[in-house]
């Protein structure tokens, strides 16, 4: 009521509780319940305090009956006829009150703190020193556990008392002045373990007492909490049974770690013997079972424990200085850890006492002091690898320095190659297809390879000729033995060598020819032919020398040859593997349409047009029908191809349109070309009259379609590349192609050609490429393409004609032309001029377009008349028809000036749709 | 016989710097006008997303979940969703009211540049610098795209959606236009790389701003060019291009600093706005009103026709 009075003091005041009833006018007022009568009832009546009979109470059963609430007949009652009653094994709760269960009653059964009042928030400074405590423990990182078990969260008590001021470690109440004194140790009482090293740390506290400024206040001191576990046995006060662990295995227990001991010890204190004994029933507890007969016995079990050990004295709970309680600081907390941990390590020998210091670090020695010009690189020596190429080299090091290897079989089996080594083992020869992995290769790779490797002989040899003539002291070598050393290197290795697959001196077939001879005879072993085969009238240097040659040849064959052609397979399926699925329309090449961008000419010759599928749900959600709802392509369509295919390269030669797009672009690019004076936007072209013999222009360009074709082959390629293959049925090409097949080179030369490019035919390599290939390729296919050509597009002309003569006030959409032709695989593209039924749902949509054109052209009118200053300014709704005729002579020298370029193509449109727009 | 239609009046080009806002959210990658024009979106380079209103110059919401810079926005057609897209290759779809994520489509392989809803909001459009376009469902709960575009060779600069048409821009020089209804994909070779493109009001026509410094208008039907419009500089940056709210300017940003409109059909050069001295990142025309939203560095400015009386400032 207060609060109500005035706005001001509302500010001001605090209300607690809820505001009584505004009394209403000449109500009686109730006379309030006497004391005796304020009596708590629950729902039935009953009284609620002292009620069940575990509780002391007087109210049992059913209103004191045994009956329940359905009457005497007990619940569990199941007629023995049908059913054996299931034997309930009763607990003593099934005999206790509901009251006996609840929060108050004896057996509680949920005084837990629920989330609902647990605060959300995470105890922050706890987690902090867990954190840290995480860090210094033993062993980084266990009070992982403890965030797993362990609640993070804190109470609302403890938030609220936060909140007001209190800080853990500091006890509830009023500040106090003085710190209470605290009591020093009694000296009496036994310390077990190690004494605390003298004057650690309690004198340092000491020392801080001593400074206590009068008007500071300490937080009183924390309240250790009492330990609430109670008593459930009938053992002896401080009685504690034998910890089975330790019993068994002896001391191992004790040095168990525990890994929840570090921050949480307070808390498993209190709950560690409960968890305990409920943990424990079985198995050997207490001291009075003793060991079995087959177990060690254990050191202490009977260890005495006398009174002593226990404090006798009633004192201060902390012998630190009292101020912290549980929840006291880590550097208290870690004091009182290590004396355990010093207790922890378990019996002390007679004589020896525990070191109050830990043993002196052991002594850790500096690495030595790095000189001065010490740079942390390591520079390796030169190695010889080896490898049979260095075989000679290495041979001739190891002869240099005397230390001549007597035994072959003494190398070390890193410096064989796997040949050698399988020799060695007396295994069989790889079974590779005895071809090598030359064959693979092109033509030409072969010859540059071929080229590459002698050259590398040639430097290779020079290197080697000089030491050998240095090698002076030595004998030379009669070339026989030497020939006799490299057959004793190659040996048979050469047996598997078919000569005629290698043909290293292709280039100089008499050489080749020696060559040959040679190999055969180093095959059978023929020490003296060796000789014969090389050519009499060389020089000793040069026979010598071309010797050399030889071997390193049949040695890299060799090598090369089993090993490497063992790894590779020909393909099983060509044919298979040589289709790969392409788009089957390409954006075709920028080229000229760079340079009809360069030329503004937008429009035909810019734009490419394909088919697209869109998703059956993208046209759901765009709530538009499904322009295919019979296909299950999304996307572009893609068509399966020959990987080696040149129509990979080009897109196919299309029938229909493209042919005379292009010639038409070629007209026009001719036209352009003649008429280099670049029109402005303004200057309306004659394009007017372009249009109006349309006709003749056809001719014209049936005409020029032949010359076309008579031209030379590699134009007659460029113009199938420039329209986009689109209506062309997938079958047709591929008979196309077989019936190309035939007509093609073979396989290989494609592939000679290709492969060295990219093996992939990905859309961006395929220009590059494209470009590269047009000159072989362009020989090829020019006679295919020219047939392929022919009457498709002589039929498509026609039939643009006749659409174009026939209703010529139609718009003439780009896409119709093709639509008259559209093929039956992949369903209508356009509505072919209003004309078949067929199209009926594409003719709304058609419709749709004229009345957005309608819309557009009165935007146009607006654009008109802002041009035009609004100088006549028309009413708009004296129909249509004016308007479209003002329509026509603004746009006519607006619009049409504005694209003058571009529409020079539109060739195929009518008049009146160039007006229109 | 009806009345006569009143006189349309004389469009008029924002001209006056009604307001100034200042985003605090890094550089404003982006701001568009919401589908009504009374709010609008600003995408920061701190990763949030504030929502404004622009013309009483109030900060109203902003929005926090990307996990790098923020590219586009765009607000769906009832006000109640935003879709966004970002660096951090994801493209999120928000609730305006509690400013929670409802999804994020990640599926991009690279940063997304421009975001776009349907008209129905059903569907998100996307197109990221992998060059490609996903059209992503905001109805069922699939994670993948509905269908990807990857038709472009390039990065995809700029996408708009019409009723039944996907545009794309895309940094190979291509404006790439699906239409679903007739099922068919239109590519317009432009050359140089796109930065920007959009549809004019009328649907009928297609602004594409490329880096060589040039807006183009093409027809969509045919390609053709209809006009041209130069004068600006943009050879870098990814810049917007916007229409006046009846198609009869047309506007670009540009790197010096500047806002620059041309009369759509003359092709002249209208008027020349100096926001900023660097870079006009983007822009937002209103959609019914003379007024242009233009962001440069990490500021927001509002301009109106000259007439404009704002009337919040005699308060």
């Amino acid at each position: 009521a207060a609060a109500e009075s005035s706005d001001s003091d509302e500010e001001d005041l605090v209300s607690y509780g809820t505001a009584l009833q505004p009394l209403q006018e000449g109500e009686r007022l109730k006379k309030p319940v006497p004391l005796q009568e304020q009596t708590v009832k629950d729902a039935k009546g009953r009284y609620q305090r002292f009620h069940g009979a575990f509780t002391g109470g007087f109210s049992a059963g059913y209103f004191n009956t045994v009956g329940t609430k359905e009457g005497w007949t007990p619940s569990a009652f199941v007629s023995s006829r049908q059913k054996r009653a299931d034997r309930t094994i009763l607990g003593p709760e099934d005999f206790m009150d509901e009251e006996d269960l609840s929060e108050f009653g004896i057996a509680p059964k949920d005084i837990t703190t629920t989330d609902d009042f647990a605060s959300k928030a995470k105890d922050r400074i706890k987690e902090k020193a867990r954190q840290i405590a995480g860090v210094v423990a033993a062993i980084p990182g266990t009070t992982a556990f403890d965030d797993l078990i362990g609640p993070s969260k804190i109470t609302v008590g403890v938030e609220l008392l936060r909140k007001m001021g209190w800080k853990e470690g500091q006890g509830v109440g009023p500040r106090v002045k003085r710190k209470p004194r605290r009591q020093k140790p009694d000296p009496a009482v036994k310390v077990y373990g190690c004494a605390l090293p003298p004057g650690l740390s309690e004198g340092s506290e000491d020392e801080e007492d001593e400074y206590q400024p009068e008007n500071v206040t300490f937080a009183p001191k924390d309240v250790m909490p009492v330990d609430l576990t109670p008593k459930e046995n009938v053992h002896g006060l401080g009685y504690k049974g034998l910890d089975p662990s330790q019993a068994l295995f002896g001391v191992s227990g004790r040095e168990h770690l525990n890994l929840f001991a570090a921050g949480s010890e307070d808390t498993s204190n209190l709950l560690g013997d409960l968890k305990h004994s409920k943990g424990r029933k079985l198995g050997i507890t207490g001291q009075a079972f003793g060991v079995g007969a087959l177990e060690e016995e254990d050191d202490d079990i009977y260890a005495t424990e006398t009174l002593s050990k226990y404090d006798t004295v009633l004192k201060d709970e902390e012998p630190g200085d009292g101020l912290y309680g549980w929840t006291a600081p880590k550097q208290y907390k870690s004091r009182k850890r290590s004396e355990r941990e010093v207790k922890y390590i378990g019996k002390i020998l007679d004589g020896f006492s525990l070191a109050s210091k830990s043993s002196t670090p052991s002594k850790v020695y500096p690495p030595p002091d790095l000189p001065r010009n010490y740079r942390p690189v390591h520079y390796f020596r030169p190695v010889i690898a080896a490898g049979n190429e260095n075989c000679r080299l290495q041979k001739a090091l190891e002869e240099s320095t005397g230390k001549l290897e007597s035994d072959a079989t003494q190398q070390s089996r890193h410096a064989l190659n796997a040949s050698q080594r399988r020799e060695r083992l007396g295994e069989a020869a790889l079974k590779g297809p005895a071809l090598s992995v030359l064959e693979y290769l092109s033509e030409k790779d072969r010859e540059r390879l071929k080229e590459v490797k002698q050259a590398s002989e040639q430097q290779t040899k020079a290197k080697m000729l000089p030491p050998q003539s240095q090698n002076s002291r030595f004998q030379p070598a009669p070339p026989a033995d030497a020939s006799h050393k490299w057959q004793m290197l190659l040996g048979g290795q050469l047996a598997n060598v078919g000569s005629s697959d290698f043909k290293p001196f292709a280039r100089n077939p008499e050489k080749q020819k020696r060559y040959e001879s040679f190999v055969k005879s180093l095959k059978q072993g023929e020490k003296d032919t060796l000789e014969h085969c090389l050519d009499p009238s060389m020089t000793e240097w040069e026979r010598g020398r071309e010797q050399e040659e030889f071997f390193r040849a049949a040695m890299f064959y060799k090598s090369s040859n089993s090993t490497l052609s063992s790894r590779f397979t020909r393909a099983k399926y060509e044919d298979d593997v040589d289709k790969v699925e392409v788009p089957r329309d390409q954006e075709n090449d920028t080229d000229d349409k760079e340079t009809a961008v360069k030329m503004k000419m937008f429009g035909k010759l810019t734009r490419d047009k394909f088919e697209w599928h869109p998703e059956k749900l993208l046209c759901k959600r765009f709530n538009v029908p499904d322009p295919y709802p019979d296909s299950t392509i999304v996307g572009l369509p893609k068509v399966k191809r020959d990987k080696y295919s040149v129509f990979n390269f080009l897109t196919m030669p299309e029938p229909t349109t493209s042919v005379t797009q292009a010639t038409n672009e070629k007209i026009q690019q001719n036209n352009s070309l003649n008429k280099p004076k670049k029109p402005s936007r303004w200057d309306v072209s004659d394009k007017e009259k372009e249009k109006k013999d349309s006709i003749s222009e056809f001719i014209s360009l049936a005409r020029s379609k032949a010359d076309v074709q008579q031209q030379p082959p590699v134009p007659a390629t460029e113009e199938s590349r420039t329209g986009p293959s689109e209506t062309l049925p997938t079958e047709v090409p591929n008979e196309d192609k077989d019936q190309e097949e035939e007509s093609r080179p073979s396989m290989d030369l494609f592939k000679a050609i290709f492969v060295s490019s990219s093996d992939e035919k990905s859309s961006s390599s395929e220009e590059e490429s494209d470009e590269e290939q047009q000159p072989t390729t362009s020989v090829i296919d020019s006679e295919t393409t020219k047939q392929v050509d022919l009457p498709d597009s002589s039929s498509s002309n026609l039939q643009e004609s006749v659409a174009t003569t026939t209703d010529p006030g139609v718009p003439l959409l780009p896409t119709s032309k093709q639509e008259l032709d559209a093929t039956e695989e992949f369903g209508p593209k356009l509505p072919p001029a209003f004309s078949s039924g067929r199209f009926c749902r594409l003719l709304i949509r058609k419709e749709k377009h004229r009345k957005n054109r309608e819309k557009h052209k009165t935007k146009r009118e607006h654009k008109h008349k802002k041009e035009k200053k609004k100088k006549h300014k028309k009413q708009k709704n004296k129909g249509k028809h004016r308007n479209k005729k003002s329509e026509k002579d603004s746009s006519s020298d607006t619009e049409d000036s504005s694209d003058s370029l571009s529409d020079r193509d539109t060739t195929g449109l009518s008049p009146k749709e160039l007006l229109r727009r | 016989m009806a009345f006569p239609r009143p006189r349309p009046a004389r469009p008029e080009l924002p001209r006056q710097r009604v307001r100034t806002l200042q985003c605090g959210q890094g550089a404003v990658r982006a701001v568009r006008f919401n589908v009504d024009g009374n709010y609008c979106l600003t995408c920061g380079s701190d990763k949030t997303l504030k929502l404004w209103n622009p013309h009483k110059g109030t900060a109203l919401r902003t929005y926090q979940g990307h996990g790098y810079e923020v590219l586009d926005a765009a607000g769906s057609f009832d006000n109640s969703q935003l879709c966004s897209c970002g660096a951090d290759k994801t493209v999120a779809l928000w609730d305006v009211a509690t400013g929670q994520v409802i999804r994020k489509y990640r599926g991009h392989a690279g940063k997304v540049n421009c975001v776009q809803f349907n008209e129905e909001a059903t569907i998100i459009v996307s197109g990221s610098i992998d060059s490609t376009v996903r059209c992503w469902d905001c109805r069922s709960r699939r994670p993948d795209p509905v269908q990807v575009l990857d038709e472009a060779k390039d990065g995809v600069s700029s996408v708009k959606v019409s009723d039944h048409e996907i545009l794309s821009g895309s940094v190979d020089g291509r404006v790439r236009r699906y239409d679903l209804r007739a099922g068919q994909l239109f590519s317009d070779y432009i050359g140089s790389p796109i930065t920007s493109v959009c549809f004019s009001k009328d649907g009928q026509c297609v602004l594409a701003a490329s880096l060589d410094s040039t807006l183009r208008l093409l027809d969509k039907e045919t390609g053709e060019l209809l006009g041209e419009y130069t004068g600006h500089r943009s050879t870098v940056y990814r810049l917007d291009c916007v229409l006046s709210e009846q198609d009869t300017h047309v506007g670009s940003a540009s790197e010096d600093g500047r806002v620059y409109f041309w009369d759509l059909v003359e092709g002249s050069l209208a008027l020349s706005l100096a926001v900023g001295r660097s870079v006009v990142q983007s822009l937002s025309f209103h959609p019914t009103l003379p007024c242009l939203l233009a962001a440069t560095e990490g500021q927001l400015q509002l301009w109106r026709e000259d007439t404009f009386q704002p009337e919040g400032d005699a308060a």
